[in-house]
């Protein structure tokens, strides 16, 4: 196998060629940019980089930022995954032009998204509107920056449970039926578990999408310092203040946290798969 | 265990139905149609000339000629990239091939304005080559360069995360037996390789475009904002939002979510065109398809109802 395997790599040509091209622009593009921000970095000592990455606007921006988007990606996986429940198992008029709609916040400009959510949110936006009266303000709050947050993560949830949703057997809920379990039951026995790692999927890349967010949420935010501030504006209002350094440690946190995010998220990719693929995906039915 | 009882537990009851379905489309509504809706609606609120006239405004003119020219630079070098990258993941094993696929994947990571520092902190005044570019004279930042890199970096993993799959289902049969058959390089991939991922390549363009025309974050951070110069669409959008120009602002944007409908249309009728090409291929290999029957059927009798055996 393996001896003839070797000459039949060399059949194709152009292999040196396309990875050449390929590593070019990512060195271009990728490790020379990234490096350029660990040579300004290292200029910094740890004292210096721990006083700005632990400062009192920073801690408060990380605590919306993080807050905000674990909110929005768990509001997120619970409407995504009814959604991608009904587009999959139900008919109803229009369902393919829903479907289609779905992946909207890929496509919309986020900061179209943001001007949109901002203003039918205001006080006397459509929405905002019948909202204010029951004391709930949205625009220009914390809670506001939820609502653009969780516009923009909503797609992936959906479209990850999507396909998941589709590829499980009738017949694995008909034995948990036949079997005398309640359709709860089947639910929360048989359907969850085998869904969950697309699920929890789902969370991760539409949390981590939020975490570096900035166009929609902008203008919704009201941006107030300590409040409704969120990291990545808060690296905008250093740079506008000529404070390269200060810009610099911050962008240095939320590289590494976009590392680990980057990590998770092929971690449980792995774990789904590998759950996906293995027979005990339908794990309960047999017992 | 009669087959309407089945049917029945399969499903949830009716009242229950109702209420996802309520509920789901409640949230779609109010999450998706409304703001999209409401785009269409803030701009036309001062009528058709003031809407007319907004997009007549040199200044707006000119963002949209910006944004085209940065998408025109930026997406055949993503093209070029992403098949290369393909092609060289997809078709050969060398070493280090999962860290290429990583670096690939980490522009969806990183946040726009981090991406946006990072290129000032490279060709900015104070950056690495700041100072060589001043001395021969060279703009990138605040410029149209930066943008462009930007961009470049934005939509990097587009088409390359679209190919890769595709290239390495279909394997490298084909391509190596036009080869043996004699074609050159460039024969093969213009006959072969190109036809098989047409779509996929498409599918690609089609996001990496709308990514492109519509990136906000890394572009802000680089751009200057000089007016009438390196203000993209977005950037033009946000500048009259800010100055409390709600019919220019939304005016822009409407343009821009034209945009988005286009690409989602585009992208259902791409999607519906790979989705034929697979089934046909499939119809076309009638004899392969009946065994497998066979083969399916047989196990169904020997295995009789146990559940879980198609997922293999």
């Amino acid at each position: 196998m393996m001896l003839s395997n070797l000459p039949k790599q060399q059949v194709l040509p152009g292999f040196r060629l396309s990875l050449g091209c390929a590593v070019a622009y990512l060195s271009l593009l990728i490790l020379l940019p990234l490096s350029g921000l660990a040579f300004k970095a290292s200029h910094l000592s740890l004292p210096e980089f721990w006083a700005v990455a632990s400062g009192e606007r920073a801690l408060a921006s990380y605590r919306v930022t993080f807050g905000a988007s674990l909110l929005a990606a768990t509001i997120n996986s619970f409407f995504g995954l009814i959604v991608a429940w009904i587009l999959v198992r139900y008919s109803f008029p229009g369902k393919r032009t829903i479907d289609a709609l779905v992946d909207l916040p890929f496509a919309l400009p986020t900061a179209v998204a943001g001007i949109t959510l901002a203003t039918l949110y205001s006080d006397n936006g459509l929405i905002g509107r019948h909202l204010a009266p029951l004391g709930m303000q949205v625009a220009f709050t914390p809670l506001g920056i939820v609502v653009a947050l969780t516009f923009i993560g909503l797609p992936f949830v959906v479209r990850t449970l999507q396909p998941v949703i589709e590829d499980i057997e009738p017949e694995i809920e008909e034995a948990a039926a036949s079997l005398g379990a309640s359709r709860l039951q089947t639910f929360t026995r048989v359907l969850l578990p085998a869904i969950f790692p697309a699920l929890l999927t789902g969370f991760t890349l539409a949390f981590s999408r939020s975490i570096g967010e900035y166009g929609s949420v902008i203008f919704i935010a009201g941006n107030m310092p300590l409040i409704s501030e969120i990291t990545p504006l808060l690296i905008i209002s250093k740079l506008e203040q000529y404070d390269v350094v200060g810009a610099t440690a911050l962008a240095v946190v939320m590289l590494l946290i976009s590392f680990v995010m980057l990590f998770l998220v092929n971690g449980l990719q792995w774990w789904a798969a590998k759950r996906h693929a293995s027979p005990a995906a339908g794990a309960g039915v047999g017992r | 265990m009669s087959a309407p009882g089945l049917r029945r537990a399969n499903t949830e009851p009716r009242w229950l139905r109702a209420l996802l379905l309520a509920s789901g489309l409640g949230f779609l509504f109010c999450f998706l149609v409304l703001p999209l809706l409401a785009v269409f609606a803030e701009a036309f609120a001062a009528g058709w000339t003031a809407y007319a006239e907004a997009l007549a405004d040199p200044e707006a003119r000119s963002a949209i000629g910006l944004t085209l020219l940065v998408a025109l630079l930026v997406l055949p070098l993503n093209v070029l990239f992403g098949v290369t990258a393909a092609w060289a993941i997809a078709k050969f094993e060398f070493l280090g091939k999962s860290l290429l696929i990583t670096l690939i994947d980490l522009p969806f990571a990183v946040s726009p304005v981090v991406v946006g520092l990072v290129f000032l902190l490279i060709f900015g005044a104070q950056g690495v080559f700041g100072p060589w570019l001043a001395v021969h004279d060279i703009k990138v930042v605040f410029a149209l360069p930066a943008i462009v890199l930007v961009t470049m970096f934005i939509t990097l993993p587009f088409v390359a995360r679209e190919l890769i799959p595709l290239m390495q289902t279909q394997g490298k049969d084909e391509e190596e037996a036009a080869i043996s058959l004699g074609a050159t390089g460039w024969q093969m991939f213009r006959r072969v390789t190109l036809p098989n991922i047409k779509w996929g390549l498409l599918y690609g363009v089609i996001l990496a475009n709308a990514r492109a025309m519509g990136e906000f974050g890394a572009v802000s951070v680089v751009s200057g904002h000089i007016r009438g110069e390196t203000n993209t669409l977005p950037l033009h959008v946000e500048i009259l939002y800010n100055e409390y120009n709600a019919v220019g602002a939304f005016a822009s944007a409407s343009v821009l979510a034209l945009l988005a409908l286009v690409t989602l249309f585009a992208k259902t009728v791409v999607e519906w065109r790979m989705r034929r090409e697979t089934s046909m291929l499939s119809a076309e290999l009638p004899a392969e398809k009946t065994r497998d029957c066979l083969v399916e059927k047989a196990v169904d009798e020997h295995a009789g109802m146990s559940p879980g055996r198609k997922i293999s």
